[in-house]
């Protein structure tokens, strides 16, 4: 029996590193599927909660043109979460469970969105810094091993670039605006810079199963691989917009041709993870409000369906 | 925890006339026609289709993945049914 077991799991390693996908009724590890319906699952519940800072700003943006815009980009989150939950669901995990999990605190959610949208700014910064950092992560989850995981990734990051663009465009906006705009856009950069570096997850030192992931091609680089580009990339940007990165360390390194910078504050990422962040609570508790207030039309819907099917089961009689 | 979510159903999407149904993915919806409706609002945002087929998810069968080399091999030897296992003069035009 083992013997089968030990064959059963090189032929699959085989086909990951033959760039072969998996698919959902084909052999797989008990630990593969596990971490995959963790990280599925963990991605889909950030698109839900990453809804709520910037569902704070619909009510309140500067112009018709910048509402339509952020409901689009939040009605986008929607999206991308249901995408990524049906994925998650290809691997024989529920909604219902999923759901519940998020409720209750035992699944997590990048820990971005416990930070709070203060000022105008914040929506320009987290479309421009946070939907920056979250393409990073996932373009090359389109090319994750797993095959339905990696379709929804294509369609998320087909429509996560128009994010980006829009709240760039914010910025430049805020900068080429009266000094009292731009100073706004500095301080929400200076607010969001350092726990946007902090989306890419804990040092590769103490990620200890970034290696096994890699090897399963369901992570592509490592966090600081993906840390370290994602500074390279934006400090040019921010150059361009007249802003300060807060970070009196940063410096250009011509040997690694990249830029050295300062160290992130681990304790606080990890308060945040465990809970304790700014809007942890907040953001559990509207989640959890929305889902008890929907229940009567869950129901209702389930009700309305169980009606009509039965109408027509009799005029087919 | 009481079993509440809706069934699950398989979107199907015609990008532009002339063209197949494609799978996209797939959703929940209490019925038909909150599924297609679902479907569009969560597949064709940025107008993807024109046309939009629901299956419950339950009614699709499919071949099993362990059984696809024996299954798909009868297709395998049979290289004469394409046409460039043939040999054409250079002279024969329109072949």
């Amino acid at each position: 029996m083992e013997t089968v077991e030990i064959n059963l799991e090189e032929q699959f390693q085989a086909r990951i590193d033959a760039d072969i996908s998996i698919e959902p009724k084909d052999w797989m590890p008990d630990a593969y599927r596990k971490t995959l319906v963790r990280q599925i699952s963990q991605h889909a519940h950030s698109e839900l909660v990453g809804m709520l800072p910037e569902g704070n700003w619909i009510t309140r943006a500067p112009s018709l043109k910048r509402k339509s815009i952020l409901l689009s980009k939040v009605q986008d989150e929607a999206g991308h979460g249901l995408y990524l939950y049906s994925a998650a669901e290809t691997l024989g995990t529920s909604r219902d469970q999923m759901l519940a999990d998020l409720h209750s605190g035992k699944a997590k959610y990048s820990s971005i969105f416990n930070y709070p949208t203060l000022s105008w700014a914040d929506m320009g910064t987290v479309g421009w810094l946070v939907d920056g950092a979250a393409i990073l992560n996932q373009v090359p989850l389109c090319r994750t091993s797993y095959g339905p995981y990696a379709r929804a990734m294509v369609r998320v990051c087909k429509e996560e670039s128009f994010h980006q663009r829009q709240g760039f465009e914010i910025m430049q906006t805020l900068c080429e605006g009266a000094p009292v705009q731009k100073e706004m856009a500095q301080e929400a950069l200076n607010r969001w810079w350092w726990p946007t570096l902090m989306m890419f997850g804990p040092a590769d030192a103490d990620s200890p199963n970034t290696a096994q992931s890699m090897n399963w091609r369901i992570k592509r680089f490592t966090n600081d691989e993906l840390r370290q580009k994602f500074v390279d990339m934006m400090v040019p940007q921010a150059e361009f917009l007249g802003l300060t990165v807060p970070d009196p360390e940063l410096q250009w390194n011509e040997t690694k041709k990249g830029y050295d910078f300062g160290g992130v504050n681990w304790e606080e990422f990890w308060n945040v993870v465990k809970g304790n962040g700014m809007c942890n609570k907040d953001r559990l508790g509207a989640r959890v409000k929305a889902h008890e207030e929907g229940a009567w039309v869950r129901e209702a819907a389930s009700a309305h369906a169980k009606k009509r099917a039965r109408k027509m089961a009799t005029q087919a009689a | 925890m009481t079993q509440s979510e809706w069934p699950l159903w398989e979107v199907f999407i015609r990008s532009k006339q002339g063209l197949d149904h494609k799978h996209v993915g797939s959703l929940h919806a209490a019925d038909a026609t909150m599924a297609i409706q679902n479907a569009r609002d969560v597949y064709t945002r940025r107008q993807e289709g024109i046309s939009i087929w629901v299956v419950e998810s339950t009614h699709v069968h499919a071949s099993n993945p362990d059984d696809a080399e024996a299954f798909f091999d009868p297709a395998n030897d049979k290289v004469y049914r394409h046409p460039t296992f043939y040999d054409v003069p250079d002279s024969i035009k329109h072949m």
